[in-house]
């Protein structure tokens, strides 16, 4: 049913992401060096960056999407396919790695069923490891969304993720 | 007025101090007589969330502090007068645990609101700018040339001396770049800084803009700090009201505009040339230098790169003269350094030490000593560049010179401290493993090169060594050391040359025995069930996993196919009948 209502409104939705995409180029129009601001900021608002939206941002910026593709590649920050609503970042700094993430790591991907990279098929949560996220004397941490979380342990980390699937079960969002 | 801070910079955060100050603002609520400010980091992170309480000028800190602590607080202290010993940390008023600790890029850090441009004023702030647009611009680098200041971000070039580079470079357009884009693991000093006291690294830039002749300057901070990103704009936006940033600053003819450029996650752009490639929009790639920046650098025009922590020491320099830095610290390393120490150590955090403190007084006077009264193996220093530095080398001074003897470097300030538990190899390869991702590709020994090692490694922790292994190592370790552009892959093997150095008997260990001696290498431990179990299911229920079977007060197995080898069940057990071979 869903998929059916997608289909109906497709054309619609394509107008409507190419203006939202089109608005924020106009925000650094004139702006020295804002290609990668322009790709953060179209990320931030789809989550992922379409081939659709970078060939967008090459056109409108006047540069090869070949060119467009080769800076999102190069950074760490931007992804190419869709992600859940809570992006799990599971610190693998120094610090994490000799105080035990691993095991929090195994914990995590055998209780949500995915691997790094990946996205629940319910499409709530999408693990993404991440070299460091400077919280290094509350090792292990994670960050969910913007939210971080330290001083972990199996069972804290279990709680935490149990909160979000209760949380979305009661249609909230945290 | 009684007065309560709550550290909220990220660390505070999570450990869940943000609960903590919304419970202090509802007790607090319509009570004129309360003021409830927000903090950065206190440094002190092994206890946060961490409060502060003053009565009449007597301070109290409190931590760990949660909801029901705060509540208490509260009540007993702020209500009743009467402080709540149990969780007092400290009562003195300045000093707190700062033993043996010289705070001057910390200065405000964890002591003012850093969203409040009146508590930075009310500390000396701005004062330094405000002295050197009276002098001559010469003048100013004069100054910081005197004070012996050295780039924090690593390398250790003479500041000074790189503004006087920019300064003769003549050109109409000139910028000055904070490098924020911290990405050594195991380091947080840059972001501490930037969420606790972001006016400083501001007032830095300013005072770099006005000596080498620039009006537009860029922060460029990784995108993994929301908070430093959001506190910084906030600043510049109070900086910009008190005619501090913009046109005729002060009066005076000096104008300089700041933005924020968000890094996009590449540690390469750490390096200068490559961070101005990302800033011009394009891949993050070094190039060779000369032209250095000070000649060419963004957009072809002169640029002056320093790290936060090298800006946020200018204005205190400019405010109290040379004297009242250089007078701290070695012959050739003056001041002090900051360090954020993590790891398997008792007092984890943040800490601001006078440069040739022997390494032994930061981690067992300050830091503690180590976790759970294990034995100390080796304190990771400079992070992926730096190295391992063993016991017998811990009286070593911690300056630019010494510690570049023992092969490891002072680095952004990353300490990371090893316990026997770990593994050494283990640890190189987790180095290793994270240049090798890093490798922009640019230069073919930094890109095969350490791929080539980080296979050898793998090799060797997966119990598939052979003797030849070590030699592979260091020629190709020399070679990627020779070969590379820039500092990513000219470091990069430092800190497998150093484990080879101070703990060979680990690698051969790996290679002949076939043996992890820290028990870490998966490949080469089991764990197995002996017969003293008891059938008490607490190694099963910790198992993260589900490899372990068995039906309470019988035997339990481990089923070594699932098994990840985590360890988790180990710890667990109270009667030994787990064995790890």
């Amino acid at each position: 049913m869903i998929i059916l209502i997608n289909l109906l409104n497709m054309d619609k939705i394509m107008d409507n992401d190419k203006n939202k995409i089109k608005s924020i180029i106009d925000e650094y129009s004139g702006s020295k060096g804002a290609l990668i601001p322009i790709l953060q900021k179209t990320q931030a608002t789809f989550g992922y960056l379409s081939e659709e939206s970078m060939t967008i941002i090459a056109e409108a910026l006047n540069i090869s999407s070949s060119d467009v593709y080769g800076v999102a590649t190069f950074f760490a920050q931007f992804r190419f396919t869709p992600v859940g609503k809570y992006v799990i970042r599971v610190c693998h700094g120094t610090a994490c790695h000799v105080g035990g993430v691993k095991i929090l790591d195994a914990m995590l991907k055998s209780k949500i069923g995915i691997k790094n990279g990946e996205t629940t098929k319910d499409g709530l949560f999408t693990i993404q490891e991440v070299a460091c996220l400077g919280c290094c004397s509350l090792a292990p941490v994670v960050m969910i969304n913007d939210t971080t979380y330290g001083k972990l342990t199996n069972e804290k980390l279990g709680k935490i993720i149990d909160t979000y699937v209760q949380a979305e079960k009661e249609g909230k969002t945290l | 007025m009684i007065r309560i801070k709550v550290g909220t910079a990220t660390c505070g955060n999570a450990a869940g101090a943000q609960k903590v100050f919304d419970k202090f603002k509802e007790l607090s609520l319509n009570d004129k007589d309360i003021s409830l400010e927000e903090t950065g980091c206190i440094g002190m992170c092994y206890v946060e969330p961490i409060a502060e309480v003053a009565v009449s000028g007597e301070k109290y800190l409190y931590g760990p502090v949660d909801e029901k602590i705060a509540e208490l607080i509260f009540q007993d202290h702020v209500k009743g007068g009467k402080p709540v010993e149990k969780y007092v940390l400290s009562n003195t008023s300045n000093e707190y645990k700062f033993n043996k600790q010289r705070r001057i890029v910390l200065r405000n850090t964890g002591v003012i609101d850093p969203e409040k441009i009146d508590d930075y004023l009310a500390r000396d702030g701005y004062n330094g700018l405000k002295k050197a647009l009276a002098k001559k611009p010469e003048e100013v680098i004069q100054i910081v040339l005197d004070s012996g200041l050295r780039g924090r971000g690593g390398a250790g070039f003479p500041t000074g001396m790189k503004w006087k580079f920019a300064n003769s470079s003549k050109n109409d357009k000139k910028y000055v770049i904070c490098n924020a884009d911290e990405g050594d693991p195991g380091a947080f000093m840059d972001r501490s800084v930037l969420e606790g006291d972001p006016h400083s690294v501001l007032e830095g830039m300013l005072i770099c803009g006005y000596a080498i002749g620039a009006n537009e300057g860029y922060v460029y901070c990784r995108a993994e700090y929301p908070l430093a990103i959001k506190r910084l704009i906030d600043a510049i936006k109070q900086a910009k009201e008190r005619n501090l940033i913009g046109d005729n600053i002060l009066g005076s003819n000096f104008s300089f505009d700041i933005h924020i450029k968000e890094g996009a996650g590449a540690f390469v752009c750490g390096e200068e040339t490559a961070l101005m490639a990302s800033v011009e929009g394009k891949r993050g790639m070094p190039r060779l230098r000369p032209p250095f920046p000070a000649v060419s650098g963004l957009w072809t025009k002169p640029t002056n790169i320093n790290n936060v922590e090298t800006f946020a020491c200018v204005g205190y320099i400019l405010s109290n003269g040379a004297e009242s830095f250089n007078k701290y610290g070695t012959e050739k390393s003056k001041g002090t350094k900051v360090f954020a120490l993590a790891g398997k150590i008792n007092n984890g955090g943040l800490v601001e030490v006078e440069m040739g403190i022997p390494l032994r007084e930061v981690i067992y006077d300050i830091g503690g000593g180590i976790k759970d009264g294990k034995k100390f193996k080796a304190v990771q220093m400079g992070g992926p560049s730096g190295g391992c530095i063993p016991e017998h080398l811990l009286d070593t001074k911690v300056d630019y010179e010494s510690l570049m003897a023992t092969g490891a470097i002072v680095g952004s300030g990353g300490m990371v401290v090893l316990d026997e538990d770990s593994c050494m190899v283990d640890v190189a390869r987790y180095f290793l493993n994270f240049t090798q991702n890093e490798s922009c590709g640019k230069c073919a020994f930094c890109r095969i090169g350490t791929k080539r090692m980080l296979e050898i490694l793998n090799k060797i922790c997966d119990g598939k060594g052979e003797e030849s292994d070590i030699a592979d190592l260091m020629d190709l370790a020399a070679k990627i050391k020779n070969s590379s552009l820039c500092a990513l892959g000219q470091t990069a093997p430092n800190p497998v040359l150093t484990t080879l150095k101070y703990f060979e008997d680990e690698y051969v260990a790996h290679i002949k025995d076939k043996k992890c001696p820290a028990g870490v290498c998966t490949a080469l431990i089991n764990f197995t069930i002996n017969d003293k179990c008891i059938g008490c299911q607490l190694c099963k229920k910790v198992c993260p996993v589900a490899a372990i079977s068995g039906s309470a007060k019988v035997k339990h197995q481990i089923d070594q196919d699932v098994c990840i080898k985590c360890g988790a069940c180990y710890k667990a057990c109270k009667i030994s009948a787990i064995d790890k071979k």
